[in-house]
């Protein structure tokens, strides 16, 4: 059943199409990805979906409710945990949670119930009386995610959670969203960080230019497009290229590197650095980077 | 622009006053303290150091003395600035840097009350300066019941009044900074003006018309009518003055705002 369907969706700014007819379901139990570069849309697309930003077109279903009817019911079960920190900076961490909590009509004896259940589960219970101004980036982004569950949702939606944290703060949070989603929490999430989207999304979709590009499983996409691994050659010179030409293969020329992505064997690698060279190539797995980059473009957006 | 609605506006509207009273209690003891020492100092400099060479001024037939002419000013101008400043520094710190306002719009509140909400808890500022005033006023004399239980209702419209007026500069200001232009142009002059240290009739007559039109004007004219319990036919105007103007300005503000966020 779809938690979430998102059909032909449009917003425009001025001239620019920010969100250009995308659509898409985001079945119930499993975790969606939005990826894409910096202004792809993802914001704004997330935005549409709690009514912050007014749409210019398309419908929006979540639990089979649509969205101009029932926007409090909807919003009453949905979780959202924004890009940007938007914490009580005058209240204490657990009076950030049982707060909120108000703000769904939860009753304050069930809200610290539900305080305490989420301080425990994001290890933030020592840390309870705490004020926010002397937390870390990564204890905010936790009390972010603890306050966006507040309300017991049945979709959670994640903008770049794991945005600007450190390698420890990412990995808690992984295995969090992880624990959170093998209890059955659907989740939608948006990232520019492959690593994340490969670990945690069941399905995913890339977006650029307010358009969806691909839509799939990260494996089985990876597998499709890219292949099985890819060989990196950097400094090529007249000699490998020579090779690679009269080779069956597909072969991305950046320059003073060239990648080959390949299907199956390791076959062409070994020849290539029996015959012609072996310094500065290398053979690795395909990632979801590679059709990342591959899709949207290598050069620099902002 | 798109005008708010009444179907628009819940109980959840409170939620947002409950927010801003929450975080009002953790500093309450310091929030206290204006309140109360403001109407000493004033008291002080005007009733001992000014009030000798003035004497009693004369006011619809009694004479008066010149400190317990200002005392109901006093609380008249913090009516004003209580519920002015809460909507223009406080309420833009939430909206801008504090991002308070997006956190509530993730529940499910909607723009209209949490704007709403915030020009309640600004009139409940006004309110709880105007009683922390009344009884320093009170000790000292200068206040007589029960015509100063006025203030209560006074405080609450006046509050809204100047909350709806703080929340449209809000709407419409670029930076933080800026606040000070409506300060300079607006707030300041009406502190001076709107017959709060002499009375309206030693103005020229030009000047007595424009002051007619400030509305810290009417708020003076009612609380001094009030806090000396003289009451007469006129203030009706002054009471129609500001309740439609803060009839209009609310939904205006609320307007704005959604004007000013909504992208």
């Amino acid at each position: 059943m779809a938690i979430l369907k998102v059909d032909n969706l449009r917003k425009h700014y001025g001239k620019l199409a920010a969100v250009d007819g995308i659509s898409f379901a985001v079945q119930r139990g499993e975790c969606f990805g939005l990826l894409g570069p910096n202004g792809a849309g993802k914001t704004t697309t997330i935005r549409m979906l709690y009514g912050y930003t007014p749409r210019d077109a398309g419908i929006l279903t979540l639990f089979d409710l649509d969205i101009d009817r029932d926007l409090r019911a909807i919003k009453r079960r949905i979780g959202i945990c924004q890009q940007e920190d938007s914490l009580d900076p005058d209240l204490t961490v657990r009076q950030n949670l049982v707060g909120f909590a108000r703000y769904f009509d939860i009753k304050k004896s069930e809200a610290e119930d539900r305080a305490d259940e989420l301080l425990h589960f994001f290890a933030l219970e020592n840390r309870a009386k705490d004020n926010i101004r002397i937390l870390s980036g990564g204890l905010k982004r936790r009390l972010m995610l603890a306050r966006a569950l507040v309300n017991s949702p049945d979709l959670l939606i994640l903008d770049e959670p794991t945005t600007g944290l450190d390698p420890q703060s990412r990995q808690l949070l992984w295995d969090k969203l992880a624990e959170l989603k093998a209890q059955g929490l659907t989740t939608l999430l948006t990232t520019h960080y492959m690593e994340e989207a490969e670990r945690l999304c069941d399905r995913l979709v890339i977006v650029d230019h307010g358009h969806i590009l691909i839509e799939g499983r990260p494996k089985a996409l990876v597998r499709q497009q890219i292949g099985h691994s890819v060989l990196e050659i950097t400094d090529p010179d007249a000699a490998v290229r020579d090779f690679l030409a009269a080779e069956n293969c597909r072969v991305e020329d950046l320059g003073k590197r060239i990648l080959v992505y390949l299907d199956d064997g390791d076959d062409l690698f070994l020849r290539l650095t029996r015959e012609v060279r072996a310094e500065g190539c290398t053979l690795r797995p395909a990632t979801l980077e590679d059709l990342f980059l591959k899709l949207t473009g290598r050069e620099l957006r902002e | 622009m798109n005008w708010p609605r009444p179907n628009q506006i819940s109980h959840r509207t409170w939620h947002v006053w409950r927010r801003n009273y929450s975080v009002y209690k953790q500093n309450w003891k310091i929030s206290f303290i204006p309140p109360l020492l403001e109407p000493m100092f004033y008291i002080l400099a005007f009733g001992l150091g000014l009030a000798v060479m003035i004497g009693d001024i004369e006011l619809g037939g009694r004479l008066i003395p010149y400190t317990t002419f200002i005392a109901p000013a006093l609380v008249a101008v913090a009516i004003m600035q209580n519920a002015f400043f809460e909507t223009t520094f406080n309420s833009f710190v939430r909206m801008y840097y504090q991002k308070t306002f997006d956190a509530l719009l993730t529940t499910p509140l909607n723009l209209e009350e949490v704007i709403l909400g915030e020009m309640l808890w600004a009139a409940t500022k006004s309110l709880i300066a105007t009683v922390l005033m009344t009884v320093v006023l009170t000790l000292f004399g200068l206040i007589s019941y029960p015509g100063a239980l006025l203030l209560i209702p006074l405080a609450l419209l006046g509050g809204l009044f100047f909350a709806s007026v703080g929340m449209i500069c809000t709407a419409l200001v670029p930076g933080i900074e800026m606040f000070n232009l409506p300060i300079f142009l607006g707030i300041t002059p009406m502190f001076l003006f709107s017959g709060t240290f002499f009375p309206l009739a030693n103005l020229p007559a030009w000047a007595q018309q424009v002051a007619w039109w400030l509305p810290l004007t009417h708020l003076v004219a009612l609380v001094r009518a009030g806090t000396l319990q003289m009451l007469d036919a006129s203030l009706w105007l002054s009471v129609l003055y500001l309740a439609l103007s803060t009839a209009f300005l609310v939904p205006l503000a609320i307007a704005l705002m959604l004007r000013r966020i909504v992208r």
